[in-house]
């Protein structure tokens, strides 16, 4: 047999073989949702993860790459609460996948077997950027996590009944291994009880609560509006008053204010990952977590 | 209960009458047992099933040991608090507008400074497209109105309607459409009035552009944007790389074709897209696509060399092709702070066939003239949009049409009206530089400060100072890449 020929099998064996290896293929809007779907799919799902922990994700363009991906997606995974808003309806109507559409299996909203915090009672854009199904940014409350885990978990078995043993299996495992950590968590951050801490967008929230922190203010003066000088002025003026422990920002935010309030209140600034990739240590979500509160603790 | 005492029954039955303690009889009994046996731990394997979907559904995993009954009655009371939490939503989901289309509301407006008379404005060298294509009016000056309604129709089609209000009255249609959400494969169709796929601004929405107005090849080759009234099947292909083609037909109505009262298909394109990224910092699209179109007796005004007004019809064939890039840039794909967007596109349109020339209604010198038509002409335009600070993007546009090959048989032939009786078509190339500066305090509103020198007419050149808002109210449309 010529080389050629045996070249030309073994592609058609790997094409073959190709898809079956990954049996549902996985589109991620957020980092921390791509990494429990990693985590509870293993290797029966293949994960595309849509945006990094460096990217607002509230401002995400429906990027050529991202219809592709959803193209052949089985199962899209996002956080939902409108975070995705700008984006992924127009991702989903232009993919040309009928599996993936709200509403139909193949559609999966974290926000929607989470706890939400913030809720508006009415709606208005002139109180800036806010989402009326609640604060989204759920995922920094590792005990939604788990809620999310579970019903994920079983949306996974539903598209792929024959992994689904594998899936359930998987996230028993992690989830014993989460409620664990939950517990170690919460030892370890005792201390940060009432601790007040400035944010930079209303996105620590979850993580302030579940911590039972203290939220002392946020640099912007509503969510999504950038911070303004006087409104710096003003967290200033109060961090002179009561001061709060640490200015906590997300990778993705723009350190500048931050900074500037931190060099004249003597406050630290603390650039927490998250999500999984925001630093080199919040490799997993156990690192996400890890990370943040061993940063936190140093603001005591 | 019932099952069971049947059991008990047939049970009691079989061990009291000895006339059926036979073995097989027994047997068969016991047989019957089994299967009611089997159908009921099936049932209660299915009911546990279904009480473990509701906990997930609930997100109350932890308390899955717990008893059958307290679970469900808990995963009630849980989506119960659910609910209210969000009282609003629920008025909302359960009155009779629960089923209300996504509505959006744009709001325009411009102040205009321009050294001519915008009433005057011309691209020269070039068959008018017939559409709204010069600068706005001069001082304060609304613009158009916009009104986007959108919602799923039903599992199957997705409806998108948006209305234009124009400043002075009277309501457009720019599209109205149907999008199918069931056929999957990478298959999409569209049927109804719709922004043509061709090029790559076409598709997207004046208030979205980059400037103020469109390119120059947009003005003189498709009036603005082309709006087919027809279908559209698009398909992208299976592959990480973003891939699509597109085809669509149509009734060609709208420049270079025009309304031909004809059965069939008056137009039709074709395109392909290319699409991915570079890194966690860059995205790209390349696109290509064709238009042929058939107009049948489109027609423009015009004056001849003494002033007198003249029409002049053409009846044959327009075909165009163009080819287009974009690429955007941000820090690690954070478009917040910075990012750059380089965008441009080039087009040639060919037009073949006869041109009717009539002055009866003016000069009547040469009363109707018939002669051959060819034009091969190019044109594109290159710009860049880069975000220096949050909010704030400055960005530069160049334009260029050119004249290139222009056959008029009409005036080849020298016997009757000459180059002079079309001003219209002179030898000509327009350019134009635009500068322009906007300010974004929030993703739903826009302030933009824009400069342009604009030669798009014969040896003038029109100095233009815009200032334009754009304001959007409502539902949170997305932004095309």
């Amino acid at each position: 047999m010529n080389t050629q020929l045996r070249f030309f099998l073994l592609t058609l064996t790997w094409l073959a073989a190709g898809p079956a290896a990954a049996a549902l293929n996985i589109f991620a809007c957020t980092p921390e949702w791509g990494a429990l779907s990693k985590e509870l799919g293993g290797e029966k799902t293949n994960v595309y993860v849509a945006t990094n922990a460096l990217q607002d994700p509230h401002r995400v363009e429906a990027r050529p790459s991202l219809i592709a991906r959803a193209r052949s997606a089985d199962l899209v995974v996002c956080n939902g609460a409108q975070l995705e808003i700008g984006w992924l309806p127009l991702v989903l109507t232009q993919a040309g996948n009928a599996k993936i559409h709200a509403g139909q299996p193949g559609y999966f909203e974290a926000a929607r077997f989470a706890a939400m915090l913030e809720v508006p009672a009415s709606v208005d854009r002139a109180q800036g950027d806010i989402h009326p199904g609640g604060n989204p940014h759920l995922h920094l409350d590792p005990r939604n996590i788990a809620k999310v885990a579970a019903a994920l978990s079983e949306r996974m078995a539903q598209l792929d009944p024959s992994g689904a043993d594998s899936y359930r299996a998987r996230t028993k495992a992690f989830l014993e291994r989460w409620q664990q950590a939950i517990l170690r968590w919460e030892k370890e951050a005792a201390p940060l009880k009432g601790v007040p801490v400035i944010v930079y967008h209303k996105n620590m929230s979850y993580l302030i609560a579940w911590l039972g922190m203290r939220e002392a203010g946020s640099l912007e003066p509503k969510p999504g509006l950038p911070p303004t000088a006087s409104h710096l002025s003003d967290l200033l003026a109060q961090q002179q008053r009561e001061p709060a422990k640490a200015i906590i920002l997300a990778a993705y935010n723009d350190p500048r204010g931050g900074d500037w309030l931190a060099e004249r209140a003597k406050v630290r600034v603390l650039i927490l990952p998250f999500t999984v990739g925001g630093n080199n240590k919040a490799k997993d979500l156990f690192g996400l977590f890890d990370d943040s509160i061993a940063q936190l603790l140093t603001a005591r | 209960m019932f099952k069971r005492n049947l059991i008990a029954a047939a049970v009691a039955l079989a061990l009291a009458n000895p006339a059926l303690a036979q073995d097989s009889e027994l047997g068969k009994i016991r047989d019957e047992i089994k299967q009611m046996k089997d159908a009921y731990a099936k049932r209660i394997q299915l009911l546990e099933k279904r009480l473990s979907e509701a906990e997930a559904k609930t997100g109350k995993a932890e308390s899955a040991a717990t008893k059958a009954e307290s679970t469900a009655t808990k995963a009630e009371q849980n989506s119960a608090r659910a609910e209210t939490a969000t009282a609003s939503l629920v008025s909302a989901r359960s009155g009779e507008n629960a089923f209300n289309p996504a509505i959006s509301l744009i709001l325009q407006g411009t102040y205009a400074n321009t050294s001519r008379d915008p009433n005057t404005y011309q691209i020269t060298g070039f068959v008018p497209s017939g559409g709204e294509v010069g600068p706005p009016r001069r001082s304060f000056g609304l613009g158009e109105t916009e009104l986007v309604m959108s919602a799923n129709i039903d599992p199957y089609f997705r409806g998108v309607a948006i209305v234009a209000l124009a400043p002075e009255g009277g309501i457009g249609i720019e599209e109205a459409y149907f999008q199918t959400l069931a056929l999957s494969r990478g298959f999409t169709l569209k049927g109804g009035r719709f922004f043509s796929g061709i090029g790559y601004l076409n598709e997207q929405h004046q208030h979205t552009w980059d400037f103020q107005d469109a390119p120059l090849v947009y003005k003189s080759f498709l009036g603005n944007q082309l709006k087919q009234d027809g279908l559209q099947l698009k398909w992208i292909a299976p592959t990480d790389l973003f891939m699509e083609v597109g085809a669509e037909v149509s009734a060609g109505d709208q420049f270079p074709g025009s309304d031909r009262n004809k059965n069939g298909i008056g137009g039709s394109s074709v395109f392909a897209t290319l699409g991915g990224d570079i890194g966690a910092s860059t995205a790209w699209r390349a696109g290509a696509s064709y238009l042929q179109m058939s107009p049948n007796g489109r027609s423009y005004q015009d004056a001849d060399s003494l002033g007198g007004a003249t029409t002049n019809t053409f009846t044959g064939s327009a075909k165009m092709w163009g080819v287009n890039g974009v690429l955007k840039w941000a820090p690690n794909g954070n478009t917040t702070y910075n990012n750059f967007k380089l965008q441009g596109e080039y087009f040639r349109l060919k037009q073949n066939g006869t041109l009717n020339y009539d002055d009866t209604a003016g000069s009547n010198v040469f009363g109707t003239v018939n002669g051959s038509f060819q034009s091969s002409q190019p044109g594109w335009y290159l710009q860049g949009v880069w975000q220096f600070y949050p909010r704030w993007r400055v960005g530069y546009r160049y334009d260029a049409l050119s004249y290139s090959t222009l056959s008029n048989g009409i005036v080849n032939n020298g016997l009757g009206p000459a180059a002079a009786d079309f001003p219209v078509l002179a030898s000509h190339s327009p350019t134009r530089n635009t500068l322009m500066l906007d300010w974004s305090p929030t993703e739903f509103s826009r302030i933009r400060l824009q400069l342009a020198s604009d030669k798009s007419r014969l040896g003038l050149t029109d100095n233009q100072v815009f200032v334009q808002y754009i304001y959007s109210m409502g539902a949170h449309g997305g932004h095309k890449f």
